[in-house]
């Protein structure tokens, strides 16, 4: 009997032991990583509202410089919608004005990222060629470098396509600010952390416009899904020239401009 | 928050031409310079060690531990700058628990622990073992444990186990070569793979990076070991010293070399960032970057040396001659590593205008610290130089 117990014994071996203890254990935790996953799904649907599958949406923005008369009303909005800091270092959006005139030389300004719009005109005896306004924001690239280069992956795209930054993971090193081609990023001087345009994205997923689009009282931007062919933006993107920011970096940027001028930067 | 603020609000006002909105504030400032330049000199003395082990260079053994207890006292100070410029310097640890594999700053973490724990640390102590068994047999009290602690209690004097050391720690110098290029040439990736900076973008940066830091390294040991041996009372061996002379030298050709062509290359290339870059040269960083980096800190030293190389000068000119040099070299390094971080800030990414960098003197990111950095490698070297004594070296005579 002795014999018996010792032989059973060693058929069972110490790796199918430790197999079958492990997944067992497993076992215990089952319900526990389902009910997670419940959890999760609950919480997303408590942030994004029940209605709102992320999948199901891809954003991006048209913006027709034609039409943009340089009030700023934009900027402004911006910031108050998402308490960006008052002070002119701290822009998630802004507008820029170009002067290009008769020997080549191009001006380009943006007080206070235009917030208070261009209020004067400064004196100039040259002639201008050409006048216009460029509104500036993140791009929600397709290939964002930001997103490449970030230490923890406190920047991610989401799967609706805009790039986000997690607060709570951001370390503030910075290196997104320097990957950006297009001077999107900044550091909140309170925070400390990187901070960028949102699409307005609590906005969005309660089916709201973001707040530069709605403050705009020509319309120059438009906000929109990509791929719907009822989309406002399909339609801009279908009807118009469009070029977008710096495309020879291959980041592929969400944002297209309509009568996109050379000289833009 | 108002600080900053303040900081921010005079600059306004020496912007020229147009930059973004959001670039008035300059994010890296003088302690990314100090990081670069501090692994670099770890990089360039574990180089000058691995000549002897590893290529066999006789001439140059009286340095060889003082360039690995240089390059650990620089390494063990090299994060401290970055961890200090962190916005929030308590969450760093997620660089090591939730990396971003895509991002080249996540790899910092493993980069230095390899080269820290697998590489430096072990060559230390197989070099250093027979010596601190030693040292812990003849001293007493608590050195004697201090030694039995940093020997970790063995006690094996035989042939056999120091025929061992000798073949580990030559092992870990052939481990350690790729190593340290991994170590520096990383960090010139993190700015030459930044596309948007066409300053910074250059598959050559981390090749530059290599070779400037060897320059540096050496250079380093040089002085340290010009200024430890007459204190000690010792004669300074002129045999090393024109040796190390000798590869500083050619170690300042290539990345001489290497620069020109990085230079020659951008301007024939001629892209569209090439009119701001040359306002950027000839303006903002004509006196660090022409002047004090190519001038005073390339050029000079390498003529230097060349002549009194080639006139076959007296001993005690060429040692002149080599302190001064190493002096300069290092300015110019640390000049070439400021020039490649704050230089590639200081132009708008727009193309259309330059900005400023001013420095604070208090504050986390401002000179006070970062001179108190710079002091730290040499307090530690201090400290190590005393409890693992460079000088006498038993196992090798």
């Amino acid at each position: 009997m002795m014999k018996n117990t010792g032989k059973s014994q060693s058929t069972v071996s110490r790796r199918k032991v430790i197999k079958n203890l492990a997944l067992s254990i497993a076992g215990f935790f089952t319900p526990g990583i389902l009910k997670a996953g419940e959890v999760l799904e609950k919480f997303q649907n408590w942030v994004l509202g029940e209605n709102y599958k992320p999948a199901e949406h891809h954003w991006g923005m048209g913006i027709d410089i034609n039409k943009c008369i340089g009030c700023g009303r934009c900027a402004a909005a911006c910031k108050n919608e998402n308490d960006v800091p008052r002070e002119p270092f701290f822009f998630r959006t802004w507008v820029e004005r170009y002067r290009i005139f008769e020997d080549g030389e191009v001006a380009i300004d943006s007080p206070n990222g235009a917030v208070d719009g261009f209020k004067n005109f400064p004196d100039s005896d040259k002639k201008i060629v050409r006048s216009f306004f460029v509104p500036k924001i993140c791009n929600h690239c397709e290939n964002p470098p930001c997103v490449q280069v970030c230490p923890v992956g406190a920047t991610f795209k989401t799967p609706d396509g805009v790039i986000l930054v997690d607060p709570g993971y951001c370390i503030g090193c910075r290196y997104c600010i320097q990957a950006c081609p297009y001077g999107a990023r900044f550091l909140d001087p309170e925070t400390r952390t990187a901070e960028k345009c949102t699409f307005c994205y609590h906005r969005v997923v309660k089916g709201m416009t973001t707040a530069c689009v709605e403050a705009c009282p020509t319309q120059a931007r438009i906000f929109g899904e990509l791929d719907k062919k009822a989309s406002p933006l399909v339609r801009f993107r279908r009807m118009n020239k469009i070029n977008v920011l710096k495309p020879s970096l291959n980041t592929e940027p969400k944002v297209y401009y309509a009568n996109f001028d050379m000289e833009v930067k | 928050m108002e600080e900053i603020i303040a900081h921010l609000t005079p600059i306004l006002k020496e912007i020229t031409g147009y930059i973004y909105p959001n670039e008035i504030e300059l994010h890296w400032g003088l302690l990314v310079v100090i990081y670069p330049y501090l692994t670099g000199l770890v990089a360039g003395a574990f180089i000058l060690a691995s000549l002897v082990k590893v290529f066999n260079v006789k001439e140059v053994q009286p340095t060889y531990r003082m360039s690995l207890l240089t390059a650990l006292a620089f390494l063990l100070i090299a994060p401290l700058p970055l961890l200090a410029h962190l916005g929030h310097p308590e969450k760093s640890f997620e660089i090591f628990l939730t990396p971003n594999t895509t991002s080249a700053m996540a790899m910092f973490g493993f980069v230095y622990a390899w080269y820290l724990m697998a590489v430096l640390l072990l060559e230390i102590w197989f070099d250093y073992r027979k010596d601190m068994i030693v040292w812990a047999s003849e001293s007493s009290g608590l050195r004697r444990w201090m030694y039995k602690l940093l020997s970790l209690f063995s006690s094996d004097l035989s042939d056999k186990a120091l025929k061992f050391d000798k073949k580990a720690a030559k092992v870990l110098t052939i481990i350690g070569i790729p190593s340290a290029f991994l170590l520096h040439g990383y960090v010139g990736f993190i700015f030459g793979s930044i596309k948007a900076n066409p300053w910074w973008s250059s598959v050559l940066m981390p090749i530059v990076f290599l070779f400037s830091a060897i320059v540096s390294g050496i250079a380093l040991v040089l002085l340290i070991y010009m200024v430890v041996t007459p204190m000690r009372g010792n004669k300074i061996d002129m045999t090393c010293l024109n040796k190390i002379a000798s590869f500083l030298f050619y170690a300042m050709i290539v990345d001489f070399s290497l620069e020109a062509l990085d230079f020659i290359h951008r301007i024939y290339e001629s892209e569209e960032s090439i009119k701001i870059l040359a306002q950027l040269v000839s303006g903002k960083l004509f006196v660090s970057l022409v002047i004090i980096q190519l001038l005073i800190g390339m050029l000079v030293p390498l003529i230097a040396i060349a002549v009194v190389k080639i006139m076959d000068a007296p001993a005690e000119l060429r040692r002149l001659v080599y302190f001064v040099s190493a002096l300069l070299v290092q300015v110019g390094i640390f000049s070439t590593r400021w020039n490649v971080v704050v230089g590639g800030q200081l132009f708008s990414k727009s193309f259309s205008g330059l900005t400023v960098y001013k420095m604070g003197f208090f504050g986390l990111e401002g000179l006070l610290v970062s001179i108190i950095i710079m002091v730290m490698p040499f307090v530690i070297l201090y400290v190590l130089f005393k409890v693992l004594p460079p000088f006498e070296n038993p196992a090798q005579s």
